[in-house]
């Protein structure tokens, strides 16, 4: 089950941390984040609640990069 | 530029101006300190803010924290110290420049990528009839603009003269020529007329269509494309996978030196009561931090790409991700389909032998069987014999792939294939003296008599070798692919005939479907790369044999990756198999398009020498942007250690390097 999202962030090495951050987050089971389309493209683990599991996924990448969004 | 960037620029311009000013200005002690501070807030305000909140959130070698480690650091030096304050600022500045110049330029890009693509249609004018089940075509209408979106399979749409074509479908009414050049690379208009399918992305020129739609917007062709373009970066490349691994390594590194050089050399030095200077080496670990943020290599290498593949997908070669852009620069054998890849796969019938029956008769009959098949030689029949859709009917049609059709035509057995059929079925014939001059597919037929299959003669067919395949083949050689391959289902001779016309390395004729998978395998582990240009051709090679081939030996040095080119009709386990799968001419075809890593929209074999040329030129100047930025950094981190580099040159490898690399990366476009 994978989803694509837009997100919006303003550097390149800031989009691969928000990638390894997303990657953490528990119900995911791969993400790729497209720092030239600013897209990123996440894979989940079975049977999650996808608002809940993106929810955290946001909550990590800002704790990364402050000055990033995922738009949900 | 974005508002943000727009404050941005504002905020460098009047922080650069006050510099300049203060420049002037005769102050001295706490007043100068503070003066500076105005324009050092006014540009770095925000990154002090984010510096904030990264130890906030536990981030610790968060780029911002290092910038204003490095600027306050300096600031501290300079407020005991020299007093100079301009350093600490100008750092700032510069840091805050190459932001916003990255920034703008990657958004910039990113436009120039989109608008190359701009395929993408706004509206469809839906054709609306005022009673809800029209009785004919004159009834009450209104055309409503609606999005695309929302028309439904089976609607009519009306496309204007320079309007876009929004969804696939097919003309019901009107003839108009229609620009092909955002999906095919093709500049010359087509014609359309009634009956004619028509793909979303095609541009009307003059006249008014009238489309019956056939596809939903979302599995329209362009919508399949954009997609496709947009997913493609998210693959990512080996170089990317490197650099982003690098950056992750890079900067902890370089911060541990840091540290080391401001607190342990300085120890050490003291130890050997040298002579040491605190200060010194505290500035010197600052420059490093300054060096330490990997930015112009992560944004440069994707960016690159992106260029790279926009500017593939301008020229109509659609690349399914950087990862296949990068391996298409490494490829150096390259296989061949030969049947509409190399030759147009437009066959026409050259000649008619028939054993008994009259020349007509037999090319009924052929035609007859082929009736339901889309096999290119089954169009060819069907083409030559004009009425095929006459009252016969034709019966237990039975399709042996790779060997030919059997079918009842008039409640009579007919037999229509190649050789292999023929010794199937167990009918002998004679070679035939009259076809010696024609070189192309030969079609048996046989009839059965007596509840026996006897020889009635054969048709000759041929295909034409497209205009630009010999020459690209010459210029793929040029372009470092060292072998050229064919395979073909085709008999040898003919097989053998192309590979000579063309100048191919070698060739494999007479295989089924399942012989192409194989034998490609067999390519694939290096068994049979042909080392030997000169050999030309291998005549007596048996199939069988190809394992054991005295050319196998050595073979090891060439490492190249291997590519495949296709049409995509039943090819695609080929395609799929290969390092790099090349579907050709694969527009509006799905099956084409899901099993290729790269799709070439029109099937001119000049398309390939088009996305080697861009995938090497994109490789190049990753490269180039690689070494580059990696060897100013590294230059400077040593002249940073000895104290020969200042922070203004620590600004130039961190900022310039980063511009440099993306002004290379843009050349990629």
């Amino acid at each position: 089950m994978s989803k694509t999202y837009k997100i919006d962030v303003d550097c390149a090495n800031c989009a691969n941390k928000m990638e390894e951050a997303a990657k953490k987050t528990e119900g995911i089971k791969d993400c790729v984040v497209n720092f030239m389309t600013l897209k990123m493209k996440v894979e989940f683990e079975d049977g999650v609640d996808k608002k809940e599991v993106m929810e955290n996924v946001r909550k990590n990448c800002k704790k990364v990069e402050d000055d990033c969004e995922i738009f949900l | 530029m974005n508002k943000k960037q727009k404050k941005n620029l504002i905020r460098i311009i009047i922080s650069a101006i006050l510099m300049v000013a203060l420049f002037f200005v005769p102050a001295k002690g706490l007043l100068k300190f503070f003066l500076y501070m105005l324009p050092y807030l006014i540009v770095g305000y925000d990154i002090l803010i984010k510096a904030f909140k990264g130890i906030k959130n536990l981030q610790p070698l968060d780029e911002c924290l290092l910038m204003v480690i490095a600027t306050v650091g300096a600031i501290a030096l300079a407020l005991i110290g020299s007093g100079d304050y301009t350093e600490a600022v100008a750092v700032m500045l510069f840091y805050q420049i190459g932001e916003w110049f990255q920034s703008y330029a990657v958004g910039k890009s990113r436009k120039n990528i989109s608008d190359l693509m701009d395929i993408r249609p706004d509206y469809a004018n839906l054709k609306v009839y005022e009673s809800d089940e029209p009785e004919n075509e004159s009834e009450k209408f209104s055309i409503d603009k609606v999005d695309p979106d929302d028309v439904e399979i089976g609607s009519v749409i009306i496309v204007k003269p320079g309007e876009k074509v929004p969804i696939d479908g097919v003309v019901i009414k009107g003839e108009s020529s229609i620009n092909t050049v955002a999906l095919t690379g093709e500049s010359k208009p087509r014609q359309v007329k009634e009956n004619d399918e028509v793909l979303s992305g095609f541009i009307n020129i003059n006249g008014v269509l009238e489309i019956k739609t056939t596809k939903e917007f979302d599995e329209s062709t362009a919508s399949k494309i954009l997609e496709l373009v947009e997913d493609a970066s998210s693959r990512k490349s080996k170089s990317e996978d490197f650099i982003s691994k690098f950056a992750r390594v890079y900067t902890p590194v370089v911060v541990v030196l840091a540290l080391i050089l401001a607190f342990v050399t300085p120890l050490v030095l003291f130890i050997l009561s040298k002579d040491v200077s605190m200060f010194d080496w505290i500035y010197r670990a600052l420059t490093f931090l300054v060096i330490s943020c990997p930015c112009a290599l992560v944004i440069s290498i994707p960016l690159s790409f992106f260029a790279g593949i926009g500017s593939a997908s301008s020229k109509g070669v659609l690349i399914k991700g950087s990862n296949y852009l990068e391996a298409l620069s490494k490829v150096d054998t390259m296989v061949f389909d030969k049947t509409g890849t190399l030759t147009r796969g437009v066959f026409e019938v050259s000649a008619i032998h028939p054993n008994t029956i009259a020349e007509k008769e037999l090319l009924h009959l052929a035609a007859h069987v082929e009736r339901y098949s889309s096999h290119p030689i089954a169009m060819s029949l069907k083409l030559a014999y004009e009425n095929e859709d006459d009252g016969c009917e034709v019966t237990d049609v039975n399709e042996i792939s790779g060997k030919g059709i059997i079918a009842r035509v008039k409640e009579k057995k007919v037999y229509v294939g190649n050789e292999k059929l023929m010794k199937d079925i167990g009918v002998s014939f004679d070679k035939c003296g009259k076809c010696k001059h024609h070189i192309g597919t030969t079609i048996h037929v046989a009839i059965e008599k007596n509840g026996k299959p006897e020889y009635e003669g054969h048709i000759v067919i041929s295909d034409v070798i497209k205009e630009d395949t010999k020459e690209t083949i010459s210029s793929l050689r040029k372009n470092g692919i060292k072998n050229i391959v064919i395979l073909t289902g085709d008999e040898k001779r003919i097989g053998e005939a192309v590979a000579k016309e063309i100048g191919a390395d070698k060739v494999y004729a007479e295989l089924l479907p399942q012989d192409k998978v194989r034998i490609f395998e067999d390519i694939l582990e290096g068994k049979n790369r042909d080392m030997d240009r000169d050999s030309d051709i291998d005549r007596d090679k048996d199939l069988n044999d190809s394992n054991n081939n005295r050319r196998n030996i050595n073979n090891s040095k060439l490492n190249g990756l291997v590519a495949f080119v296709g049409d995509g009709i039943n090819d695609a386990p080929v395609l799929t198999r290969a390092d790099v799968g090349i579907a050709m001419g694969a527009m509006g075809s799905d099956a084409a398009i899901e099993a290729a890593d790269v799709v070439l929209m029109d099937d001119n074999p000049s398309s390939i020498l088009k996305a080697i040329k861009i995938s090497k030129k994109t490789l190049r100047i990753v490269y180039e942007n690689i070494y580059f930025a990696i060897g100013i950094k590294v230059l400077c981190l040593i002249l940073g250690a000895f104290g020969i580099a200042d922070m203004w040159l620590a600004i130039f490898a961190d900022v310039g390097v980063m511009i440099l690399a993306v002004l290379n990366a843009i050349r990629a476009l």
